[in-house]
């Protein structure tokens, strides 16, 4: 910890305290410039792929669809409006699994594919700046909202927060600072990389739109210093503006967390249960800077991102993938499972979810699919703690998991609450670095849902 | 259990659905397990066990020996008795049976050796429920139960074997020759009524050319292994940098109060089992403090109470009492150091 300080003061990067330093296992797809896919025969839409409240549908059954046809109106003020990613018919009504590990209401649409030849456009336009664009000064805050709410943009690092609501701050909030998070802290996801290297004019034209949305007078583009070509696309493109800089932050899990970056560029702390606003700061994903460029200057809805397909896979890469694609597919464009694939998440390794079944559809959300190997796929037992105090050195909340597992353990959510379970991010540091094995955020996990029913029952 | 565990085991257990795995988030894991962590520590042990067999020849390896077997027979058996799954395999009492050997008078009879490696893991960790539940560093259990037990075979010590002038061509075996020849420790040297004999110069000090416990005494095998495990990030600088540094600082100021009474900081920390317990015996995993904070105030009290001991009070070495007292201290320390949540309220 002293050598990592050091080293920060002498190289001018930034780190936070605690965290951990997995294998990045980037480069199996970070050389891989972006491509488009053909769209697959079927897509599956889901309704609710942000945090809020679900989408209700406008179309039915046998519909025609184009892309960019909205196909769900939001369902209240925290929600997003859904659109077609695809040309085709609009079939019967299901479900399906989404990464949150929920089952929720999906349209499903079968593609006619004589609108395939339109993606490479999309993806052109998608990393560059319309041509016709207005200088940023000239668009009304109002307008920028506006158009991102319209245009359903949630956020895409995995977040999902309807974008708007982010945007829409009360007037008597003050934001002096907005960062960009082009950090990508998770292992073996490079999609937002891709985008910051190929497609900086559109994330920095996005970026210079959302400070202007929420009249932020300083702008910090954050990115980690596993990424040099990255740091360099931002900061030759963000010259352009005074008032933004790209900060240089130390390679270190979980950099991308709000709060770790908050920490990290400005050394302010969000209070424990508060939000980025109670300190002045907003924090945005690169993906949803790039959405939000098309969404204001082209009028474009979001219908597809960028998905890194990666790990044991015949040949890693980043996809401009249709929402609603399956993520089998989209493994069998990354050539498909190598005999070794044991395990696929939807996301990174960190946080992402494990896929029982890989008819999943990727979502707004979806940064990356990640496949593990059958060596990198270990079951632990769970042995008993042997107070290590591992978990207490590494959370980047400073949080003592191990106490607090062992409180949820013997239900006794109050003494887990006296430990601060809430304020945990599920990070999972804690959990990687148990030598005992022990699932210490599934503990807490489970005891944040005990300490939601306990809040619902006494009201 | 509750329901509760229920939940989180049946959400826990990685299974096969069809072809994939499917476990709980996050999906890689550090490699440093409890199994790698204690394999860890018992190869940071090796140098000192060389350093054993230069000095202490055949008694080196009788003391392993006997401790080994005693101790993991004695795991084996309580596990059986209650019913329990085999934990030999954690190789934790393979650790706990090589730092109380290592901690022991060279020329110590066998039986002693194999009553102080039962009672380390039987009192010291099995009847608290096993490893990660005792409070208190089983093998300095094992060892204080010796010091009470047998106080004249634990503090009789003999010479290491002359290195020098090694005559291997003699017929006498080397073992036989070292126990001939008995020796005051160098810590014991400085304690009044103790003729010192002529102290053992600061080579001798540091390669452990001088009377003492069997892996106490070669400062530079210890620090190799030292080194080892701080590389290995196995153990942290807060312990051993906070033990030796407090007893450095508070030798230095009784030094420099009184020079004629009190031995130069120096000498302590090079002789008697300082550094061995600075790196590893306090540094025990399972009965220090949980954070950073509680583990540097641990280090420096285990520092402090050595030097208590070895300037005032009877006993010529004190680092087995200052473990284990720092040792029952260890949950309340851990209590007020509960780290603040980063934007939370500090809460003890
Ligand atoms: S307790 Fe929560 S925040 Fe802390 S390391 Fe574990 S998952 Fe991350
Ligand atoms: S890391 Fe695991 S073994 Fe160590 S204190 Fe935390 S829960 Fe216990």
């Amino acid at each position: 910890m002293i050598a990592e300080k050091i080293k920060a003061s002498l190289t001018g990067k930034k780190v936070f305290e605690r965290g951990v330093h997995p294998d990045d296992f980037k480069s199996a797809s970070s050389e891989v410039p972006i491509s488009v896919i053909t769209p697959p025969d079927h897509i599956l839409i889901p309704l609710q792929q942000h945090i809020g409240a679900p989408a209700q549908p406008i179309v039915k059954v046998r519909d025609e669809v184009e892309i960019g046809t909205k196909i769900a109106e939001p369902g209240g003020f925290v929600s997003a409006a859904i659109y077609s990613s695809v040309k085709g018919k609009v079939a019967a009504a299901t479900t399906t699994l989404v990464a949150s590990g929920q089952r929720v209401a999906a349209m499903p649409i079968n593609v006619d594919h004589s609108a395939d030849g339109q993606m490479e456009t999309l993806l052109r336009e998608y990393l560059s700046v319309d041509d016709n664009a207005r200088d940023v000064e000239q668009i009304e805050p109002d307008e920028i909202v506006n158009a991102v709410a319209d245009a359903g943009i949630v956020g895409m690092g995995g977040a999902t927060f309807p974008t708007h609501v982010k945007l829409k701050v009360k007037p008597d909030t003050h934001i002096d600072t907005f960062i960009l998070n082009g950090c990508e802290c998770e292992p073996f996801l490079t999609a937002d990389d891709r985008l910051m290297r190929e497609g900086s004019q559109a994330v920095v034209r996005g970026f210079a739109l959302a400070m202007r949305a929420v009249n932020a007078k300083r702008g910090i583009i954050a990115i980690e210093d596993n990424k040099p070509q990255a740091i360099e696309a931002m900061r030759q493109t963000s010259a352009q503006f005074a008032n933004m800089e790209v900060v240089v932050c130390m390679t270190k899990y979980p950099m991308g967390g709000e709060r770790q970056l908050i920490w990290t560029t400005l050394r302010r702390a969000v209070p424990t249960g508060g939000l980025p606003l109670d300190v002045g700061v907003i924090v945005m994903n690169v993906g949803t800077s790039a959405a939000l460029a098309n969404a204001v200057d082209r009028k474009r809805p979001l219908t597809h991102r960028i998905v890194t397909v990666t790990g044991a896979v015949k040949q890693s890469g980043n996809f401009f993938v249709p929402i609603g694609t399956p993520i089998s597919y989209l493994i069998e464009q990354a050539g498909g499972l190598r005999e070794d694939a044991a395990e696929v998440i939807m996301g990174g390794p960190m946080m992402g979810v494990s896929m029982p079944d890989l008819t999943v559809p990727a979502i707004k959300g979806t940064s990356g699919i990640t496949v593990l190997s059958k060596s990198q796929v270990k079951a632990r037992e769970e042995a008993s703690c042997i107070r290590c105090g591992r978990c207490v050195d590494h959370c980047p909340l400073h949080l003592m998991p191990t106490k607090i597992a062992h409180a949820v353990k013997f239900r006794d959510i109050e003494l887990a609450q006296h430990y601060d379970m809430t304020a945990c991010i599920e990070c999972g540091c804690c959990s990687y670095v148990c030598p005992a094995g022990i699932p210490l955020v599934q503990y807490i996990k489970s005891g944040k849902a005990m300490f939601m029913r306990m809040k619902k029952f006494n009201n | 259990m509750s329901e509760t565990n229920e939940e989180v085991k049946s959400e826990k257990k990685s299974q096969q659905t069809g072809e994939l795995y499917v476990s709980p988030s996050p999906h890689l894991s550090d490699p440093a397990t409890t199994r790698r962590l204690m394999l860890d520590v018992i190869i940071a042990l090796m140098p000192t066990f060389i350093a054993a067999l230069i000095f202490f020849r055949a008694n080196a390896i009788r003391l392993v020996v006997i401790c080994l077997v005693s101790c993991l027979i004695t795991e084996y058996v309580f596990n059986k008795i209650r019913k329990k799954p085999n934990s030999l395999t954690d190789f934790s009492a393979v650790v706990t049976a090589l730092i109380l050997a290592f901690t022991l008078p060279p020329n110590l009879p066998g039986f002693a050796a194999a009553i102080g490696s039962v009672v380390a893991i039987a009192i010291g960790k099995m009847i608290f429920g096993g490893l990660g539940h005792n409070i208190f560093n089983p093998a300095m259990v094992g060892r204080a139960f010796l010091m009470a037990a047998f106080p004249v075979l634990m503090t009789t010590w003999i010479a290491p074997a002359d290195i020098h002038h090694n005559d291997i061509s003699s017929g006498k075996s080397q073992a036989d020759k070292v126990a001939a020849v008995s020796q005051a420790t160098p810590l014991a040297m400085l304690k009044p009524g103790k003729p010192g004999r002529k102290m053992p110069n600061a080579f001798d000090l540091f390669i452990g050319k001088t009377s003492g416990s069997l892996g106490e005494t070669s400062v530079l095998a210890l620090l190799i292994g030292a080194i080892y495990l701080l590389a290995r990030k196995t153990i942290d600088i807060s312990i051993p940098f906070g033990m030796l540094g407090a007893a450095v600082l508070f030798g230095g100021i009784a030094y420099l109060a009184a020079p004629g009474k009190f031995a130069n900081p120096m000498f302590h920390l090079g002789a008697g089992g300082l550094i061995f317990g600075a790196f590893f015996i306090a540094t025990d995993l399972v009965t220090t403090p949980l954070s950073v904070k509680g583990r540097w105030i641990f280090g420096a009290g285990c520092g402090i109470l050595t030097m208590v001991i070895r300037q005032f009070g009877t006993y010529p070495e004190g680092v087995m009492f200052s473990v284990l007292m720092m040792n029952g201290l260890a949950p309340l320390i851990s209590r007020w150091t509960t780290p603040t949540p980063l934007g939370g309220h500090a809460r003890g």
